[in-house]
Formats: C-alpha cells, sequence, structure tokens
C-alpha cells in the first residue's frame, strides 16, 4: 500500500483508479512528452535539463542519470535499446511495484522521453517475476498508451515512434544485475557479463543499451515539465528530487512513502506509524538488505540522502528501510541474509559462489550453538576475499550485511559463540 | 507437442522481440507450459526448444536457472511462502510453520490428494506488505496470520 504521495512519482494516489490514463491526464500526464515532441526539444538540451536536476540512478548505484543518458551513440546507425529494470528483489525493496500498480504511465511517459533523448525505437521494461498482477497492470497500461496514441507509430502526431514491452522475469535475485537483465531478456540464464563493454556500446542483442530503474524513469517527466532545477531543489545539493521510501520490518504502519531527499530519517519512521507495539529502536538497515546495518541511535540522527547516510557508514541504496526492534537477534537475521545471497549467486565467479556458501553455513552454525571464537575473524577474511573480486556487485551485497553486523553487533556474535544460545 | 493454447500465447510474446530473436520468449514459454499442467518435465523443455529454434540445452539452462518454475509436480495450488528479512520479521516462519502442519507436508512437498505444494521464496518485492505467500506465482496474499492462512486453504477448496 502506498502512503505517501508525492508531487513526482506517486502522483495519482487520491483516485480511486489512480493507474488510468484519464487520471494521469488530469495530474499533468503526458505533457511533458507533448512538449518535447511538439516543441522538437534538442536531446542535448534534455540531458542539461536532467543533469541539472541531479537525478541519480534510483535502483541503488545512485549513478547520476543524465551523465548515463549522454554514453548513448546518438550517430549510431542501427537498432539501438532503452531498457527499464523494475527487477525489485533486493529485500526490502518494493518501490517500484506501487509505481506499477498505481502510475504506470509515469514510467511509460519517462521511457518515451528517454527513447527521444536517445533516438531509440524500442524498449523492454523487465518485470519482477513474483509480482505478476502488477506485470499484467504495465501490461494494460502500455495497451492503453498504444490505443491513445502514446506508444507506437506517429506518437501525438509527429514522426516519432517507440514501443515498449513488458518482460517478466522469474524468479532470480541477479538479474536486477543489469547486463544479467540484458542476458535474460535474450532468453539465457542470466548470468551477469564482463565491463567492459558497457551496455552503452554492447547491450541487448549486443547494440547499444541503457538501463535505469523504474523510479529513475518515473522522475522524467516531472523534470522535463517543472525544470531540472525545480526537481533538484525538492531534495538536497547532490541528491535532488523526491525519493521513495519502502518501509518495512517492526513498524507499525509499513507502506511506500514519496518524501524529498533528506528527510531526516527520525520522520520517515514515524510516518510509518514508530516501532511496532511501543518497543525500542535497535537498528535500520537503510538502503535494502546489502547496505551495512546501522544501529538506531545513529539512525535517528541521519537524514535519507545519499551523503548523509554513507557519512553514517552505510548507504541510501534503493531507499528499502528495514526496521528492526529491540526484540531481533541479529545473529539469525543474518543468517537469513546470508542464506539469500548464496542461494541467489549465479555462480560464475568462484569468490562468490563458494564464499556465500562459507559465509552462510558459519553464521548457520553461531546461530546454532557451534561457533567456534575464530569464526568472526573468518566471517571478516571471508568478505575480504569476495567483496570487489566477482563481476558484478552481488558479492559486495553478500559481503557488506557481515561486516555491518559485526562492526556494530560483534559482542551479540560472540554472546551466541560462548553460550551457544541468543542474549535478546 | 505444445497446445494450440500455449503456441498462440508464445506468438504473442514473440511480437515483443525481434524477427531473428526467438529465444526471448523461452521465459514465456515456460511459464505457460507451466500454468497449463503445473509443471515442466524434459519433454516439454524439447518442445519449447523446438518451437522456438533452440538447443535443448538452452531452454534446460533457463528452466532450472530461475527458481519459479517446477520441475516436479507441485499440486494444483503451488504455495509459495517468502521467509526473507523483511517477512522473516513479521512473523513468516511461524506461518510458514502453521501450513506445514495444517497440511502435512514440508518445503517442495506435495499433500496426498494432489491439492497443494508448498514452496519457500526468496524476497518476492512486496515487502510492506509482510508476510506474504503467492498462489501458484499469480496472486500475492499479504499480511499473513494463522487466520488468513486458513481462509486461503478454504477459498482454493482445502479444509477449512
Amino acid at each position: 500500500m502506498s502512503l505517501g504521495s508525492g508531487p513526482v512519482i506517486y502522483t495519482t494516489l487520491d483516485f480511486d483508479q489512480p493507474w488510468t490514463l484519464e487520471n494521469y491526464l488530469k495530474v499533468g500526464g503526458y505533457q511533458a512528452l507533448r512538449m518535447v515532441l511538439t516543441e522538437k526539444i534538442p536531446p542535448e538540451h534534455i540531458i542539461a535539463e536532467v543533469k541539472t536536476s541531479a537525478l541519480r540512478g534510483r535502483g541503488g548505484a545512485g549513478f547520476p542519470t543524465g551523465l548515463k543518458w549522454s554514453f548513448m551513440p546518438r550517430n549510431y546507425q542501427g537498432d539501438k535499446y532503452i531498457v527499464c529494470n523494475t527487477d525489485e528483489g533486493e529485500p526490502g525493496t518494493c518501490k517500484d511495484w506501487d509505481i506499477l500498480r498505481y502510475n504506470p504511465h509515469a514510467l511509460i511517459e519517462g521511457m518515451a522521453i528517454a527513447a527521444y533523448t536517445m533516438a531509440v525505437k524500442t524498449g523492454y521494461n523487465y518485470v519482477h517475476g513474483e509480482i505478476f498482477e502488477a506485470y499484467e497492470r504495465m501490461e494494460a497500461a502500455c495497451e492503453e498508451a498504444r490505443a491513445a496514441g502514446y506508444l507506437g507509430k506517429d506518437i501525438l502526431g509527429t514522426d516519432f515512434e517507440f514501443d515498449l514491452h513488458n518482460h517478466l522475469g522469474y524468479g532470480a535475485y541477479v538479474c536486477g544485475e543489469e547486463t544479467a537483465l540484458l542476458e535474460s531478456i535474450e532468453g539465457k540464464k542470466g548470468q551477469p557479463r564482463y565491463k567492459p563493454p558497457f551496455p552503452a556500446s554492447f547491450g541487448l542483442y549486443g547494440k547499444p543499451t541503457t538501463i535505469n530503474n523504474t523510479e529513475t524513469f518515473s522522475s522524467i517527466p516531472y523534470i522535463i515539465r517543472e525544470g531540472g532545477q525545480k526537481f533538484l531543489e525538492l531534495g538536497r545539493p547532490n541528491s535532488g528530487g523526491t525519493k521513495l521510501f519502502s518501509v518495512s520490518g517492526h513498524v507499525n504502519n509499513p507502506g511506500n512513502f514519496e518524501l524529498p531527499m533528506g528527510t531526516p530519517f527520525r520522520k520517515l519512521l514515524e510516518l510509518a506509524g514508530g516501532v511496532r507495539n511501543g518497543h525500542k529502536l535497535k537498528a535500520v538497515i537503510p538502503g535494502g538488505s546489502s547496505m551495512p546495518v546501522l544501529p538506531g541511535e545513529i539512525m535517528m540522527e541521519v537524514d535519507m540522502d545519499y551523503d548523509s547516510i554513507q557519512k553514517a557508514g552505510s548507504y541510501l541504496g534503493s531507499g528499502a528501510v528495514i526496521v528492526m526492534d529491540e526484540t531481533v537477534c541479529m545473529v539469525r537475521a543474518l543468517e537469513r541474509l546470508s542464506y539469500f545471497y548464496y542461494e541467489e549467486s549465479c555462480g560464475q565467479c568462484t569468490p562468490c559462489r563458494e564464499g556465500t556458501g562459507w559465509l552462510y553455513r558459519i553464521v548457520h552454525r553461531i546461530e546454532h550453538g557451534n561457533g567456534k571464537p575464530e569464526d568472526l575473524d573468518l566471517l571478516l577474511e571471508l568478505c575480504d576475499n569476495i567483496a570487489g573480486r566477482t563481476i558484478c556487485a552481488l558479492g559486495d551485497a553478500a559481503a557488506w550485511p557481515v561486516q555491518g553486523m559485526l562492526k556494530h553487533y560483534r559482542n551479540e556474535f560472540e554472546y551466541h559463540i560462548e553460550h551457544k544460545k541468543c542474549m535478546v | 507437442m505444445l497446445s494450440v493454447q500455449v503456441q498462440e500465447k508464445i506468438e504473442r510474446e514473440l511480437r515483443k522481440y525481434p524477427a531473428d530473436q526467438r529465444q526471448s520468449a523461452v521465459m514465456s514459454a515456460l511459464r505457460f507450459v507451466q500454468d497449463e499442467k503445473g509443471w515442466i518435465e524434459s519433454s516439454d523443455m524439447a518442445d519449447v526448444a523446438n518451437y522456438l529454434g533452440m538447443a535443448q540445452m538452452a531452454v534446460y539452462e533457463v528452466a532450472t536457472f530461475y527458481h519459479m518454475y517446477n520441475l516436479k509436480p507441485m499440486g494444483k495450488h503451488t504455495l509459495t511462502v517468502c521467509t526473507n528479512l523483511s517477512c522473516q520479521l513479521c512473523g513468516a516462519e511461524e506461518v510458514l510453520g502453521y501450513i506445514k502442519d495444517k497440511l502435512g507436508i514440508g518445503i517442495g512437498e506435495v499433500t496426498a490428494d494432489g491439492k497443494f505444494g508448498l514452496r519457500e521464496a526468496e524476497c518476492m518485492g512486496a515487502c510492506v506488505e509482510a508476510p506474504l505467500l503467492s498462489v501458484n506465482n499469480k496472486r500475492l496474499c499479504f499480511r499473513l496470520t494463522p487466520a488468513k492462512v486458513d481462509q486461503i486453504l478454504a477459498e482454493l477448496g482445502g479444509q477449512p
């Protein structure tokens, strides 16, 4: 359930059927695309506007979107593609799910503008396999847009042509990695590619390709309609705009919220109804399960933007906030996360394939009372041998939670090893 | 042999991709087969390979890489329960335990009457509605409690 409507993305939530084209048009939908096409705004002006907005990739890596778009070879003769990454599988993250469910046309409009800018005729939206109902809604929205002349040939009576197709994943976390995602669209197992070459030169079917996250694309109509400067001013200097936050775990009122970048965590927690049952806040994973955990007292002083969270020792990531109260055993929580990365490693790189298994088995034995005192140093040594030594970031994603937990909650792990039980 | 219905659905998917990229439809082709008969066996993979002009091995790689394909019969209604962190924090393990007791089966098993199969999943990407499960990979059921599980099972024609 989306709770916090916002000016940029969750703009239709007040309607009974927020996802319809009719309602999207009522909130200024497709105005930006119309303006771009009828005024024939030069692509370099659009890229400049996106750069001004300081929009950064909302999938987790935070790469500047305008810069990414400028990598696409504009004068390349032949097919080029844009791809949207709606493969939301990072535990805690489900903000893009609500874009497809409640405002799919914002994504369609954003991708159409991106396609115009990069001279692309075909786009794909890769949807997480588990959210089938949202995939169907997105398929219906594309049909609706096609019938109304926002997709297809001669869009809005101009000679601009763009079509968008949805591709359903079927259960593989690693496909959220952009080159694994491309492999998956090509009908292969989703194993990340070596880079370089980067997708901008060798992407889908070997053609130049730009991949952005759903929330990133969906921010574009606002930026074009209202101007990059206005978007920037919604947030912080290095973190423009609003951000979608998924708040899950031990809160009274879990949900997705659209808030200005830089909103204090304290405020976000309050909007999510506070910690459940009047319990005390223990810890927070601020950006999806791969980001290092932070103790509650540190989080209460942090603002939700790229720089503030980084200064506190973690990352904004996807904006998924997992809240844990005082009843949580950190060993058990880490055991579950480590199992996830072990299960989802694609097996291509030895440090990740073997290392994630080691991490899981060691945390598992600590949780079950069979840990040894030397296990904690062994875990950290393993992390050093995984992170930065793999083709994609799944290796780092497996290591960071372990390092974060041992940095802040080492005493809980030691207690488990010594007493063979939990201190919580 | 793929049924006419499955072939028609595959044809619709193929229109999304360049004509020389038929392999791009393999994931949906396997999904349609599973929707029709509940699971995918190697003869189905061979049929899909023939239809799309792929090597059987390449279809097998896809079918075994993505978790949501059933490579053995998983009952009329496959219940897949997420137990990842957000769900775990909200009681997923207790819910899973309740379903196991109620159905008398473990993970990867099917009830004797063939009605229900049980699987465990990694993150489904709907964490603010934890804990949750999916029915046949089509419908998500949110904020599960034992009472809600009873209701879902009754709706699907199981014991009350």
